[in-house]
């Protein structure tokens, strides 16, 4: 059987159990719309959060990001950054927005804080980040239907943009949370089993977070420490070791992804469709052994395709890659751009270099090392089959998750809180389907055509998450002093030094030669990267917000009982 | 009088929780930032077979001790929240 054959059947399967899920799974009410009706078991919650939270970068692009840009080490502020954030999510927010018992985040912002402005901040800080992270899976979507199935790039956006639709207008949340176990289910098998194969190839344990630490097969040496020397010889510095730009640099950043993601609303409103507290507590645990099952094996296919790729790269009689000899795999991925060569000083080999002067191998993607490891490692074609469609669960899983948080937040936020309430049960549930169907042609119109900042998307909302939602939502939470005019106040100074900063660095809105201080590290403030800075913004949105609430008036008293309640403990008496 | 002890009772409750917060918040950040960061090069010394200890902790350890801390959290609070209705109860009998 060709490997496109396979490829087309494997895709054609998880499509058809999707939409077989989807008419499973109808919404009837907004309840179950919004928050799948209250009743999703913990564990299943969890698995739907994973596939809800990793996305196509997750999946195709962090492996190769840790390896080849980061260098290995300084890659570590993805791994910790995107976890630790769960611990946040479960202490600090989920259980006590879960308490609250409504559907949207900017519900509980408008209410805390006594103000439809507040809920209209929240609401505009929860596109914006939406959006732009929406962007990122479409075109996630777009790539992974043009390298495997040999479509072109729209007709690919096109099919996803159907899928989605069908799900998740007819479903809602309750749709979207069954697809997305199963989808779950897909993205981490076609992740884990390269890396198993890989392994064993290589070290001979198959399980990929033990091999990297073990010996090479049939030698005493450490995987690692080989990688280590071979790098350093090509010019390299330790794959161990190397620090991204400064240890407050790399702390900054980790710091920014972790309140980010505890911020980010698709993926809080995911414990509102649990049924208690406790669930709630639970099921943040379980989203993360599930996160961590592809967290934790990344690392081993960043280092272990890395070797494999420099291994290729250099024959065992020490002499660099001939290019009549590249192996099949190599002149695939040419063919998409995603590797270049050129034989610089014309003797026929590939010289692999850390000196850009004499480096041939000029274009190393960081996406092919998830997407061709399969064949650098010389597996099954059914493997590289999974491997796609794979990338598409990831991508439509976290598309779906998006859409929902935004046509939610127009619906019930805009629509039935602040400009229409007395909007009956039977036309909101109409409302929040229009405003999912104009959503996801919106995310497949902005797929299309990607504005300037799409390069940008996914760091840009994790600032947005992190300096202007988790603040309001932390101060609001614990914080009994924090008014109205302080979270407002502090919520816009957070987002606006962000989003300064970013600009400011990348070009405004990502516009190149717009940015007048430049993208020079020189200029950095405290040598901290721009898609470090939402930390930054965070301690700038708190300082704000405790400043202003300290010379304004203090809460009325329902928010004291709000409060309470939501610090009551949460058992059945 | 009563209303006193509901009063003390809560405020017990309330700082039980918090203690726990701040204990398990302050090992996430000695795992991560500590360990995984600050203290990187003194435990790369150590060695866990091919890994340095530092790198592991950025890479693998960190992880897991994340997923530790949700569990005994979630654990805990259930206890806390059985305590407080154990004591309600044993006052109002």
């Amino acid at each position: 059987m060709s490997l496109t054959l396979l490829i087309y059947l494997v895709v054609g399967f998880t499509f058809a159990l999707y939409i077989g899920i989807a008419i499973a799974a109808r919404a009837s009410s907004t309840k179950d719309f919004y928050v799948a009706d209250g009743g999703v078991n913990p564990v299943a919650n969890g698995m739907a959060t994973a596939a809800d939270w990793m996305s196509a970068a997750s999946f195709i692009s962090m492996a190769g990001l840790i390896a080849l840009s980061y260098n290995g080490y300084g890659g570590s502020v993805f791994l910790m950054g995107w976890t630790g954030g769960y611990v946040l999510l479960a202490l600090l927010i989920a259980p006590y927005l879960r308490k609250y018992g409504k559907y949207t985040v900017p519900d509980f912002i408008g209410e805390r804080y006594y103000s439809d402005s507040a809920r209209v901040v929240a609401v505009i800080c929860l596109i914006l980040c939406s959006v732009t992270y929406v962007i990122g899976q479409m075109k996630g979507v777009g790539v992974a239907f043009s390298r495997f199935l040999e479509t072109d790039y729209e007709t690919g956006l096109g099919i996803g943009m159907f899928i989605v639709f069908f799900y998740a207008v007819l479903g809602g949340m309750k749709g979207i949370t069954y697809t997305q176990i199963a989808q779950y289910v897909v993205l981490i098998t076609a992740y884990t089993i390269p890396a198993i194969f890989i392994s064993l190839q290589l070290t001979g344990n198959p399980l990929p977070q033990l091999g990297l630490g073990s010996t090479l097969a049939g030698t005493d040496v450490y995987l690692l420490d080989k990688l280590d020397t071979i790098l350093v010889d090509l010019g390299f510095q330790e794959y161990t070791t190397t620090i991204r730009g400064s240890k407050l640099n790399m702390m900054a950043f980790t710091a920014s992804l972790m309140i980010g993601t505890a911020g980010l609303p698709h993926v809080i409103i995911r414990f509102f469709t649990v049924p208690s507290v406790a669930a709630a507590r639970r099921s943040a645990g379980w989203a993360l052994v599930f996160i961590a099952i592809l967290y934790t094996t990344a690392p081993s296919i960043a280092a272990m395709a890395r070797l494999n790729i420099v291994n290729t790269m250099q024959q065992p009689d020490g002499q660099a890659l001939l290019i009549a000899e590249k192996p099949p795999w190599f002149e695939n991925w040419e063919q998409t751009g995603l590797l270049q060569v050129e034989d610089l000083n014309g003797d026929g080999r590939i010289e692999y270099t850390a000196d850009p002067e004499t480096n041939e191998l000029t274009k190393l993607d960081n996406d092919i090392l998830v997407l061709a490891n399969p064949e650098i490692a010389q597996l099954p074609n059914w493997v590289i089959a999974l491997v796609a469609a794979g990338g598409l669960a990831a991508a439509l899983s976290t598309a779906a998750g998006l859409l929902l948080a935004i046509s939610s937040a127009i619906s019930h936020d805009l629509l039935k809180s602040t400009y229409m309430p007395s909007i009956s049960e039977e036309a909101e549930l109409r409302a929040s389907r229009i405003a999912m169907a104009a959503a996801v042609l919106g995310a497949g119109y902005l797929g299309l055509n990607p504005p300037g900042f799409a390069a940008g998307t996914v760091a840009l909302a994790f600032g947005l998450a992190a300096s202007s939602l988790f603040p309001a939502l932390l101060m609001g939470i614990f914080a009994r002093r924090v008014n109205r005019e302080g979270a407002v106040m502090g919520m816009l100074a957070g987002i606006s030094v962000t989003l300064l900063y970013v600009f400011q660095h990348k070009g405004i809105m990502f516009i190149p030669g717009t940015s007048f201080l430049g993208n020079m590290s020189p200029n950095w403030f405290c040598g901290i990267e721009p898609n470090a800075f939402g930390v930054v913004g965070a301690i700038v949105n708190f300082g704000v917000a405790f400043i202003v609430s300290r010379v304004t008036a203090s809460p009325p008293s329902e928010v004291e009982k709000l409060l309470d309640f939501l610090h009551e403990p949460s058992i059945a008496e | 009088m009563a209303e006193d002890k509901n009063v003390d009772r809560l405020q017990r409750f309330a700082a039980r929780v918090r203690s726990l917060m701040l204990r398990l918040l302050v090992v996430w950040f000695v795992v991560s930032f500590g360990f995984g960061i600050l203290l990187v090069e003194p435990l790369n010394v150590i060695r866990l077979g091919g890994y340095k200890l530092g790198f592991w902790f950025a890479q693998q350890g960190s992880i897991f001790i994340f997923i530790a801390l949700i569990f005994s959290f979630s654990s805990v609070m259930t206890r806390l929240e059985r305590d407080y209705v154990d004591v309600k109860k044993e006052f109002e009998e």
